[in-house]
C-alpha cells in the first residue's frame, strides 16, 4: 500500500481504538490525559494497561510486516528536551493533545476541542515554518 | 467475566489497536509529521488522512454511545462536558503545538515508539513526563480527582462552569 493508503488505514484503526474505549468503557482515548492520570496514580491499572498496549502496537506491526515502523528523529538533544517539556506541559495545561482533542473531541463536535485543535495546528505550523530558518 | 475485567481487557485492546494504527499510519515518524506541518515548504499532506480516518470511525463510536444508556462495561459515561473555551485551553494548546512542531512527536507516538528503544525518543518521553509533572504538581495541582465511584475524573473537564 502507498503512504496515503497506509495513512488512511492507520487512521481508521486509531478511530476504532477510540470507539472501543468510548463504547466499552465510556472513556476518552486521550493519551496525555491517560498518561497524566497514570503519573498521579489515578486509574493507574487501566492507564498502565493502555500504555502497555500502545507500546505493544509497534511490536505487533513488526511481527506482521517483519520491520519496525519508520521513526526518523532529526532534532538535537537540547531540542528533544525542550520539545518534550513543552508537549508534556502544554498537553496537560490544555487538557488534551492530538488524540483527546483531535480524534475524540472533534468526533464529539466539542467546542473546546475544535478550538484546541485549531490552536495547536496553527502553533505547530508556525513553529515548523520559523524553525526552517534555523535549520 | 465480570465487568471490571472486561473493562481492563477493552482498555488493553484499545491500546494495542491505537499503537498498531499509529505504526501503520506513519504518525510514529517525526520526519513525516514535520513534513505534514511544513505547509509552506516541502508539504506532505498524507497524514491528513490519519486524522480524517480516525475522526470518521471515532464519530461512528460517538453515534453508538448516544444510543446507549451506559457504556457496555461501566455504569456511566465519563466524557467531558465542559464547553468553556478559556485561556488555559488556548495557551496550553499553543504551548503543546510548539513542542510538537519542534520535534514532530506528540504523546501517543512518543510512548508507542518506546518499543523501538531509540535513545532520542526515550529522551523526549522523559522530558515529556517531566513537563506533565511540572504542570500537575507545581503549576496546577487540582486537575485530577478521585471520585467516590473510583473513576478518576478531571474536575475541570467534567464540571461545566
Amino acid at each position: 500500500m502507498n503512504e496515503y493508503g497506509n495513512a488512511l488505514a492507520g487512521g481508521l484503526l486509531i478511530g476504532l481504538s477510540a470507539a472501543i474505549l468510548m463504547v466499552a468503557n465510556g472513556r476518552v482515548a486521550g493519551i496525555s490525559g491517560i498518561a497524566g492520570r497514570l503519573l498521579q496514580g489515578v486509574q493507574a491499572s487501566s492507564g498502565a494497561l493502555f500504555v502497555l498496549g500502545l507500546v505493544a502496537g509497534p511490536v505487533l506491526y513488526r511481527l506482521i510486516f517483519a520491520a519496525w515502523p519508520s521513526v526518523t528523529v532529526t532534532a538535537s538533544w537540547p531540542l528533544l528536551v525542550a520539545g518534550g517539556l513543552l508537549v508534556g506541559f502544554g498537553s496537560r495545561m490544555g487538557s488534551g493533545c492530538t488524540s483527546g482533542h483531535g480524534v475524540v473531541g472533534l468526533a464529539r463536535l466539542s467546542r473546546r476541542s475544535i478550538a484546541a485543535v485549531a490552536t495547536f495546528m496553527a502553533s505547530a505550523i508556525v513553529t515548523v515554518f520559523v524553525a526552517g530558518f534555523f535549520a | 467475566m465480570n465487568s471490571t475485567l472486561l473493562r481492563l481487557v477493552a482498555t488493553l485492546v484499545s491500546g494495542v489497536v491505537f499503537g498498531f494504527g499509529l505504526s501503520l499510519s506513519g504518525m510514529l515518524d517525526p520526519a513525516r509529521v514535520r513534513a505534514f506541518l511544513d505547509i509552506t515548504g516541502n508539504w506532505n499532506p498524507s497524514l491528513a488522512f490519519v486524522l480524517g480516518g480516525a475522526v470518521f470511525v471515532s464519530a461512528l463510536g460517538v453515534l453508538v454511545t448516544r444510543r446507549l444508556k451506559r457504556p457496555l462495561f461501566d455504569e456511566a459515561f465519563h466524557l467531558p462536558a465542559n464547553q468553556v473555551i478559556d485561556r488555559r485551553l488556548i495557551a496550553g494548546s499553543a504551548i503543546f503545538g510548539v513542542g510538537w512542531g519542534l520535534v514532530g512527536l506528540c504523546p501517543g507516538p512518543a510512548l508507542a515508539s518506546l518499543s523501538l528503544g531509540l535513545p532520542a525518543t526515550i529522551v523526549f518521553v522523559v522530558a515529556m513526563v517531566a513537563g506533565m509533572l511540572v504542570h500537575d504538581r507545581l503549576v496546577d495541582r487540582k486537575v485530577p480527582r478521585q471520585t467516590s465511584a473510583g473513576a478518576g475524573v478531571e474536575t475541570r473537564l467534567s464540571q461545566p462552569r
